[in-house]
């Protein structure tokens, strides 16, 4: 039985990773889809605890969570296709409309 | 036993692995394809973690549908003048200081806290038909999150239709 400290060590390095890449990246595509890998870390983690405490209530919690996911996924490329066909543009640092 | 720990860290090794080349790729389609492969690496953990409701879930919903919604995308906008222009924007050392910081931030916590929280001994094979389990709790325990999760749904998806539309 592997300990439930490694799956809550693998999950926030994913976590980082998703927030250096939400971060640094310029493309908005790319920072989305470094949010979807954030939402899966928090996936792993509240797996990782159903298992050890044998309860059912983190996996209903992840299954919410994927729901949330495909609804932000699916309005967040709503946004994307709506900027790209008025600026021409994808990239974080051109979005500027609101900066004075 | 030994099988476990081998595919627990063969898919840790390969969803870390592929998260790093997702977010340093220059190509948006190559970076799509690595997180594709994080996520069924993800979905390998939670066979592992016996959820096997939630791994086929992973792979129908994820990788099915939402990576093919942004392979689409991805080839709607236009990707040859993106991948010409610098791909990292100019706050990238400040941002691993901050994700480093982060980083001491929680292991600072884990250090102090160790000795206030003490879990439980882990219930093996308290969730054992997964798939009737999770069903059961969803239908039972948790209709009323369930339908406003459709709700959610459907606003996102009346959402996504408007503000795709050329005119409103």
């Amino acid at each position: 039985m592997i300990p439930t400290e490694h799956y809550l060590a693998l999950s926030f390095i994913l976590f980082t990773i998703g927030v250096i890449g939400v971060l640094t990246r310029r493309n908005v595509i790319i920072i989305l889809m470094s949010i979807e890998l954030i939402l899966n870390a928090v996936n792993i983690n509240l797996v990782a605890f159903s298992r050890h405490l044998g309860g059912v209530d983190g996996q209903i919690f992840a299954i919410f969570i994927i729901t949330d996911a495909a609804a932000e996924a699916a309005v967040g490329l709503g946004i994307i296709i709506a900027f790209f066909r008025n600026r021409a543009t994808v990239l974080a640092d051109e979005m500027d409309l609101l900066k004075w | 036993m030994t099988l476990n720990l081998v595919f627990f860290y063969f898919f840790s090794a390969l969803a870390v692995v592929s998260a790093i080349l997702m977010i340093t790729r220059r190509n948006v389609v190559h970076s799509a394809i690595f997180l594709v492969t994080a996520l069924l690496a993800t979905a390998g953990i939670y066979l592992q973690l016996r959820a096997e409701l939630l791994f086929a879930v992973q792979i129908i919903l994820y990788v099915g549908g939402i990576m093919v919604l942004f392979l689409f995308v991805i080839m709607l906008v236009n990707l040859d003048v993106a991948v010409r222009q610098a791909a990292f924007s100019r706050q990238t050392w400040l941002a691993i200081l901050l994700a480093a910081a982060m980083t001491g931030q929680v292991a600072l916590a884990v250090w102090t806290g160790r000795a206030s929280v003490t879990l439980p001994p882990v219930q093996a094979g308290a969730l054992d038909p997964n798939t009737e389990i999770v069903g059961l709790a969803l239908f039972r325990n948790h209709m009323l999150p369930f339908e406003i999760a459709s709700i959610l749904l459907l606003v996102a998806m009346i959402g996504a239709v408007v503000m795709s539309k050329k005119k409103i």
